[in-house]
């Protein structure tokens, strides 16, 4: 039976898992956005934290995908089987690279623009908001691009906990030795993340391109060394 | 405070050290006075721009008192009195980001202007430094020349209409034709708007074609204080230094003084 039949012939189901996929993705990176872009804030008006809360973030990130989802099943409140279990360890993958991005992004600003803002008297928060943001705006989304694509990788792992997605088809795939449905789960899921990259990309060069007095750090940083999905 | 002939600025045994340890104003005492140009002249690193730092409050004293308009500068809201003070910064004073527009219109915004009011101002400034505002507003400073960034600069640093400019070096960037054209337009401009100013360079010539009154500072001490007639007869061996430039072509001013800063 070929892939396109068998998408076809379970259309529903695939569309089912497609929009499980979505939306474990989409929370996931919401939840992400919310507390890291603040802490990455945070960070940079008290650097001295810096090095403990990005250790602490890199380390979630060092936890094999499996054993994170594995560990967070016994917890009580958080854990459990199901989608909120995966949305919490996908948050916690997801944290480094925001926070890191935003973090540097702001810092590396040249400090005579900042200096210049102080200068005409402008507020801590008119500086963040009028300038700093702005300026770290293109770093900040590398930073969620980043987390995207590896988010849609690693949820396909969630099904194992009964996360649902399209890792629900690969891991059927595996356990009846069947390529084609591997593929159906898999090929997905490689689109899907190469759409957020693309998109993403986009808006990050729009933003972050052509940007006198800013350096651009860091921005596909970390790709390259995660493999977990 | 008597408004009239009394000190807009004043420095109160003022010293200033970084963390370090290293001082870089020492014991500084010396009054601006309302709607003079007083310019601090010095080579790189004798405290001159740390000196008008001290002023708009983005440093603070480490000993003694910098008052101005009568209040201690660490006695002032520090955005309150950073509005009241038109900066002009050398080369990167203008945020990347905005266009010429918001640049100029920062101040008017910071402080809540009605967008009429506001954009009427930007053009009656835009004007005022000899820049078409139909051309030039929507620009972002990466679209303008070493020249019209400084214009925008100054421009900016008007904006609120405030009693008093500190400059910074506010032509050290641009190649010499453009900065004699500047300060040529900038004398007038000065002329005509009778502000205080307190006017930082390491430029001989440019000092004496702008002072009221010279401050020459040489490693974070005062030298030299008096009127640029004066400065040219001054005895202290760094005046003698900065005046034996001015016989020299004026090529080589620069080296002589060191670079910017």
């Amino acid at each position: 039976m070929s892939l396109i039949d068998f998408l076809i012939r379970n259309r529903q189901e695939f569309v089912t898992l497609t929009l499980q996929h979505l939306l474990l993705v989409g929370v996931s990176t919401s939840i992400a956005i919310l507390i890291g872009v603040p802490t990455g804030i945070l960070l940079t008006r008290r650097p001295r934290l810096s090095g403990p809360v990005l250790g602490v973030a890199n380390t979630f990130q060092t936890i094999p995908s499996l054993a994170l989802f594995g560990f967070l099943i016994p917890l009580p409140f958080l854990g459990g089987i199901g989608a909120s279990t995966a949305i919490i360890a996908l948050v916690l993958y997801a944290l480094l690279p925001i926070i890191r991005n935003t973090f540097v992004g702001i810092r590396d600003i040249d400090p005579a623009v900042r200096e210049a803002g102080r200068g005409m008297g402008m507020t801590d928060r008119q500086l963040l908001l009028m300038v700093e943001i702005p300026l770290a705006f293109g770093v900040i989304v590398a930073g969620i691009r980043i987390t995207v694509v590896i988010g849609v990788g690693v949820a396909t792992i969630a099904a194992a906990i009964g996360a649902g997605g399209l890792g629900v088809f690969i891991f059927r795939g595996v356990a009846t030795v069947n390529n084609t449905l591997i593929l159906a789960g898999a090929l997905p899921a490689a689109l899907m993340a190469l759409a957020a990259d693309f998109l993403l990309g986009r808006l990050e060069r729009r933003f972050g391109a052509a940007r006198a007095g800013v350096v651009q750090p860091h921005t596909a940083e970390g790709l390259a060394s995660r493999g977990h999905a | 405070m008597d408004r009239d002939n009394s000190a807009i600025v004043q420095f109160r045994d003022v010293s200033f050290r970084l963390h370090s340890g290293r001082l870089i104003v020492s014991n500084l005492n010396l009054d601006v006075r309302r709607s003079e140009v007083l310019v601090l002249l010095g080579r790189s690193g004798s405290g001159k721009t740390t000196t008008l730092k001290l002023i708009n409050g983005l440093l603070t004293p480490s000993a003694g008192t910098v008052i101005v308009d009568g209040m201690p500068t660490t006695d002032w809201n520090p955005t309150e009195l950073r509005r009241r003070i038109g900066y002009v910064i050398q080369d990167i004073g203008l945020f990347p980001h905005f266009t010429v527009q918001r640049n100029v219109g920062l101040v008017p915004t910071l402080e809540g202007w009605e967008v009429d009011r506001k954009n009427e101002r930007v053009e009656e400034l835009l004007r005022l430094v000899d820049l078409d505002p139909a051309d030039f507003a929507g620009r972002l400073p990466s679209q303008l020349s070493g020249g019209q960034k400084q214009r925008v600069g100054v421009a900016r640093a008007l904006a609120a209409d405030p009693p008093l400019l500190l400059l910074d070096e506010p032509f050290g960037a641009l190649d010499p034709l453009t900065r004699v054209q500047l300060q040529r337009e900038f004398r007038q401009l000065q002329s005509r708007l009778a502000k205080t100013m307190v006017f930082v360079t390491h430029d001989v010539r440019e000092g004496l074609f702008f002072a009221t009154r010279i401050a020459l500072l040489s490693e974070g001490e005062l030298v030299f204080l008096g009127t640029a007639e004066a400065f040219t007869r001054a005895e202290h061996p760094e005046a003698r230094a900065f005046a034996d430039v001015l016989r020299e072509p004026a090529r080589q001013s620069d080296e002589r003084t060191g670079g910017s800063g």
